[in-house]
Parts: structure tokens; C-alpha cells; sequence
């Protein structure tokens, strides 16, 4: 299949139909319009339905009745949208039913503002709803990438009946790439025996709930989700290594900044400074295991992001204090340049070069 | 011997855990008996609420989602987009859908879903132990209300039929009460029209249930019975706001 040019958003769309998403409940919210203008052009034609909600508290509300009711739906939204969503998810998350959340992010806190950030790493990968849950949370560098997560992530979350974050950033949503619609690796599901579509006089009622008023119940609801969540660790965690060989500096970085980090790594080697870097393509789980890949020659760790350093917490769990960790972040919609990166590694490497 | 009433195959065989004297038995039954004489139990996919009510989907014999406070409307909407030909309705109380669920109620009536929603109004939060609810009365006490509910302080009582009945899309909307066994068979029927025009996808269609809370009331279960009669009635009228046949 030949390549064509989309933008972000509308590749996430566009990807989601192929992935088998028949519905679609959102809010608008810049920048992430596109997003279900795009569903609301297609989605009917594919026998399915776009609803415009009222809110993004009944959206993701919307998204809960239709996932419980069997139906591979998502929702898409941008920060400050995600934080009102998180009642639905923990309830979402709660009830164990599958769903894609799609989070385009911006700058924050608050309104903030509408320029891509990564200010999200904490409401993604620890969420703002109640209790103990988890969502496994894909983070794409490249609209390629997000296409074959979002294809992907539909199969994930019906595997798991959990939700499955897409978490994007503003540049991610605008920008426009290259991209092939590939076939994915479906994996085996098991049969949605637990639905809400009717009993039709043939079974016995299903229930959806999340509500368990014994407490001994309720804790083992919990070690069971637990167990889900061990599982999704072991075998759902991603990421890229890049230039890692006789790296002086690791960096660890995500995303969109990922991208700019690579172009700073390709000018500090035509000055022989070998920089590496570790990409996380889940954010949660996180690749712990990637940084035991990191070389001898490695003096110190770098953590790149468009936020004040969410991120900076689980690189330094996963460095089990090894090495030193540096951090270099914008914020507020500000995209790091590769110059600035690459002053922060030389500024890292000072007192030896 | 002919038998002259029996249990509804609309509700599971369990009992339920409301206090003596409370009237959501009887309008669980009213729904029960609703869905098994129009055979819609095997399509019905019931929502139900935060509150009293929250353990609805232990009772209701068919396929049951729970809601998160005030958002049985918006769960529905989701279900019945997915299944356009199952019978969707949300069990909500006054504090659910009067108050957190506001907006939620207004735009699914708004968009014409084509759900039922059973609205039970007891004037009061029953769960949380008697606190004020956007329904309580004038002058009534509530643990929230100690001095009695002063319309400059809290605003007046929300007359939500009233307001539903303004939306285009809301096109059943009655309200009834379940205090004497005349006003009990009004609400049965009521509660069977609005499934009727749900199932005939005319629209949303909303009965709202005067109710009885015998025990944050501070009453016997007569007594609030005749409290509901002689203080809740004339405030909140009973009556047919909306039919189908008026919006044609």
C-alpha cells in the first residue's frame, strides 16, 4: 500500500476505524479538533456513530455504556479535557471494560495554554481518578508510529478490558507525515461474554460495576487488577535504544522531544561526543529493563521533555542510582531546539572535555 | 384458585435493602411489571444511579450498568447508540439527577435520546443521611437545611419535569406519585406509556416519581405518606407535561 499524507489528528482517526473503532464520544478542545471532526465525517459511513457530547464528563460517560455495551468505541481530548474525563476512567478502569482514550496534549496547569506540551506525564501514566488503577499508555514519536499503536491499541485494550491511552502532543496532532496503513498483528481476544446487550431471555443478566461495598470484596478486586497490571508489564512494555554504543550521555527522552533529542545526538557526534538515547514508547508501563541496556562508557543520564520534569521520578527508579540524572525541559508550549540540548550534554560533560 | 397478583418476573427473586416504609420497592415493581408486560425484559439494559438506589442492578432481572453520580444519562446514551433496538433506562434519584446529573439529564432529553429515565423525588438525599437536596421544599428541614430550606439562601425547589418538558426532544414527560394504590396504577401506566415511546423511537421520555423517605424524613411510613400528599402534591403537581401526540 502506497504512503499518503495525513495530519496527525485525523491519522489517529483514520487509523482507529481500521483498528475496528465503531464509536466515537468527545468534546471539542484545541488541538486535538480534527481529531473528531474527522470521526464525525466517517464513522457513520463505517455502521457506526459519532456523538458531540455536552461535556467531557459525559463523553468518557458515553464511552463507559458503550464499551460496556460490547462496542470497540474511544474518545479524544486535550488536557485539561483528559482532567475532567478521569472520574469516567477510574470508573472505566474499575469496571475492567476496554476503550482507547486519545490525549493530544498542551501546556498547563489550568487552561495553559494550546502549543504542544508533555505536561500530562503524571495524568497519563498515574491518572487523576480515584483508587488503584492503571492504563497502558503508548507514546508515538512519528504519525507512523501513532497510526500502528492506534490500530493496535483496540486489540490491546479488549486483551486486557482495560483503557488504552494514545498520549500525543500537540505537535503529534498538527503536524502532517508521510504514513501506510499496515496490517497489524491480531492477537487472540477473549469472547466479550460479559456485555450488556440484552439477555434476550437466554442467559442470566450481566452486570457493569464497579462498586463493591465488602471491603474483603473489594481488596480482592484489587489484587486481581494487580495481577492485569503485572501482566501488562511483562509483556506490553516498549521502547527504541538509539546510538547507545560507547554512549558518553544517555538520554532519556519521549515523543516529540525524542525527535529533537535525535537531531541534537547527530550533531554532538560530527563534534565526537557519543550520545545515546532511550525511548519510551509506554509510558506505562515503564522500560525499567531498558536501562540495564546502558553502556560502561555512560558517565551520566539526561531527561529531555516538553514539561518541569514529570518524568524525571521514573528515570531515576529505573537508573536504581547509578548514574548521576540530569534534566533538561520547557515547558508552557516551548519546544526544546536540538542547540539547547546539545548545550545541555556539553554543560553535563564540562569538567572532562 | 385464580391468582390475583404475583411476584414480576422484572425484578430477581432477592430482597432488597431499602428501609421499612420506603417507596422504591413499589416503583422497582412498577418498572418490573412494566418491562415484563410490554416483553421488553430480554432487550432491557437498565442503568443505575449513585444513592439509595445504587444496588438497582441486584434487583432489576435483566442486563444492568452501573453509573458514576449523575451520569446514567450520558452511560445510556452510549448503550443505546450501541443497541438502538434495546430498551435503555436509567433509575435515578433526586440528587443525581437534580443536582451533580443536571447537565447530563438536560442534554440527553435535549438530543431526544431514546431512553426512559424513572425519576424518584423524595425531596431529600436518602444514602449520604438527609442531606439537602435541590428538591427539598421550602422549609424543610435536612441535615444540610437545619432551619428549614430558605429560598433566599438555597433557591426555590427544581421543578425538573417543568423544565424537562420545555425540550424539544423530551417528547414523555409525566409526573406521578406512588401514595395511595389509585395514584400507584396512574404511575404503572405512565411508566409503560414511556417505554412504549421509547420502543417506538419517538424520543426521551421521563416519569418522575414522587417519593416517599420515611427514614431522613423522621416520619412513620403512613405519616410520610401523608407528608408526600400534603406538602410534596402541591408543589409538584402531578400530571402529564408531555405526550408524544403534542409534539407531532
Amino acid at each position: 500500500m502506497s504512503k499518503i499524507l495525513m495530519k496527525g489528528n485525523e491519522a489517529i482517526a483514520a487509523a482507529a476505524i481500521k483498528g475496528g473503532c465503531k464509536f466515537f464520544f468527545g468534546y471539542p478542545i484545541t488541538p486535538q479538533n480534527e481529531l473528531p471532526e474527522y470521526m464525525a465525517r466517517e464513522l457513520q459511513k463505517n455502521g457506526g456513530c459519532f456523538v458531540q457530547a455536552e461535556s467531557e464528563v459525559a463523553a468518557i460517560n458515553m464511552v463507559y455504556g458503550a464499551a460496556g455495551a460490547g462496542a470497540r468505541v474511544m474518545t479524544s481530548s486535550s488536557s485539561p479535557g483528559i482532567a475532567l474525563k478521569q472520574e469516567g476512567i477510574s470508573y472505566i478502569a474499575g469496571a475492567e471494560l476496554p476503550c482507547v482514550i486519545v490525549n493530544i496534549s498542551r501546556g498547563g496547569p489550568g487552561l495553559g495554554g494550546i502549543q504542544p506540551a508533555q505536561a500530562d506525564y503524571f495524568q497519563n501514566t498515574r491518572g487523576g481518578g480515584n483508587g488503584d488503577y492503571r492504563l497502558l499508555v503508548y507514546a508515538p514519536a512519528t504519525l507512523q508510529e501513532a497510526v500502528d499503536l492506534t490500530m493496535e491499541a483496540f486489540d490491546v485494550a479488549d486483551y486486557y478490558r482495560n483503557p488504552v491511552i494514545i498520549s500525543g502532543d500537540g505537535m503529534i496532532g498538527q503536524m502532517m507525515e508521510p504514513i501506510e496503513f499496515k496490517d497489524i498483528k491480531k492477537r487472540e481476544l477473549p469472547k466479550k461474554d460479559w456485555i450488556t446487550d440484552g439477555t434476550k431471555g437466554e442467559r442470566e443478566p450481566n452486570i457493569i460495576n464497579s462498586l463493591a461495598l465488602d471491603p474483603a470484596e473489594l481488596e480482592k478486586h484489587n489484587i486481581r487488577l494487580q495481577e492485569k497490571y503485572k501482566q501488562m508489564e511483562k509483556n506490553e512494555v516498549r521502547y527504541e535504544l538509539y546510538n547507545m554504543e560507547n554512549a558518553e550521555v544517555v538520554i532519556v527522552s519521549y515523543g516529540t522531544t525524542s525527535r529533537v533529542v535525535k537531531n541534537a545526538i547527530a550533531a554532538l557526534k560530527e563534534e565526537g561526543i557519543n550520545v545515546g538515547l532511550i525511548r519510551p514508547i509506554t509510558l506505562w508501563p515503564y522500560p525499567m529493563k531498558a536501562f540495564d541496556e546502558i553502556p560502561n562508557t555512560t558517565k551520566a543520564l539526561l531527561c529531555v521533555e516538553m514539561s518541569m520534569g514529570q518524568m524525571i521520578d521514573d528515570v531515576k527508579i529505573a537508573n536504581k542510582g547509578r548514574l548521576p540524572v540530569h534534566f533538561y525541559g520547557r515547558s508552557g508550549g516551548m519546544v526544546p531546539s536540538p542547540d539547547e540540548i546539545v548545550g545541555k550534554v556539553k554543560e553535563i560533560l564540562g569538567g572532562e572535555r | 384458585m385464580t391468582v390475583v397478583f404475583k411476584r414480576t418476573k422484572g425484578l430477581k427473586d432477592i430482597p432488597t435493602h431499602y428501609c421499612p416504609g420506603c417507596t422504591h420497592g413499589i416503583i422497582h415493581r412498577l418498572v418490573g411489571e412494566a418491562l415484563e408486560e410490554l416483553d421488553l425484559l430480554g432487550k432491557a439494559i437498565g442503568v443505575a444511579p449513585v444513592g439509595c438506589s445504587v444496588l438497582a442492578y441486584e434487583y432489576f432481572n435483566c442486563d444492568m450498568h452501573e453509573a458514576a453520580h449523575g451520569r446514567a444519562p450520558a452511560v445510556a446514551t452510549g448503550i443505546k447508540r450501541v443497541h438502538p433496538n434495546a430498551a435503555v433506562f436509567t433509575y435515578q434519584g433526586d440528587g443525581d439527577l437534580a443536582s451533580i446529573g443536571a447537565a447530563e439529564i438536560v442534554h440527553a432529553a435535549h438530543r431526544g435520546e431514546k431512553i426512559t429515565t424513572i425519576f424518584v423525588n423524595n425531596a431529600i438525599y436518602g444514602m449520604t443521611g438527609g442531606q439537602m437536596a435541590p428538591t427539598t421544599l421550602i422549609g424543610q428541614k435536612s441535615t444540610t437545611s437545619p432551619y428549614g430550606r430558605d429560598a433566599n439562601h438555597a433557591g426555590m425547589p427544581l421543578k425538573v419535569s417543568e423544565m424537562l418538558a420545555t425540550i424539544t426532544g423530551a417528547v414523555f414527560v409525566e409526573r406521578v406519585a406512588v401514595d395511595t394504590p389509585s395514584n400507584i396504577r396512574k404511575a404503572k401506566k405512565a411508566i409503560k406509556k414511556a417505554f412504549e415511546v421509547q420502543m417506538e423511537g419517538k424520543g426521551f421520555g421521563i416519569v418522575e416519581v414522587l417519593s416517599t423517605c420515611p427514614t431522613n424524613w423522621g416520619l412513620s411510613a403512613t405519616e410520610a405518606l401523608k407528608w408526600l400528599r400534603e406538602n410534596m402534591i402541591p408543589y409538584y403537581p402531578l400530571g402529564n407535561f408531555r405526550t408524544p401526540e403534542e409534539v407531532k
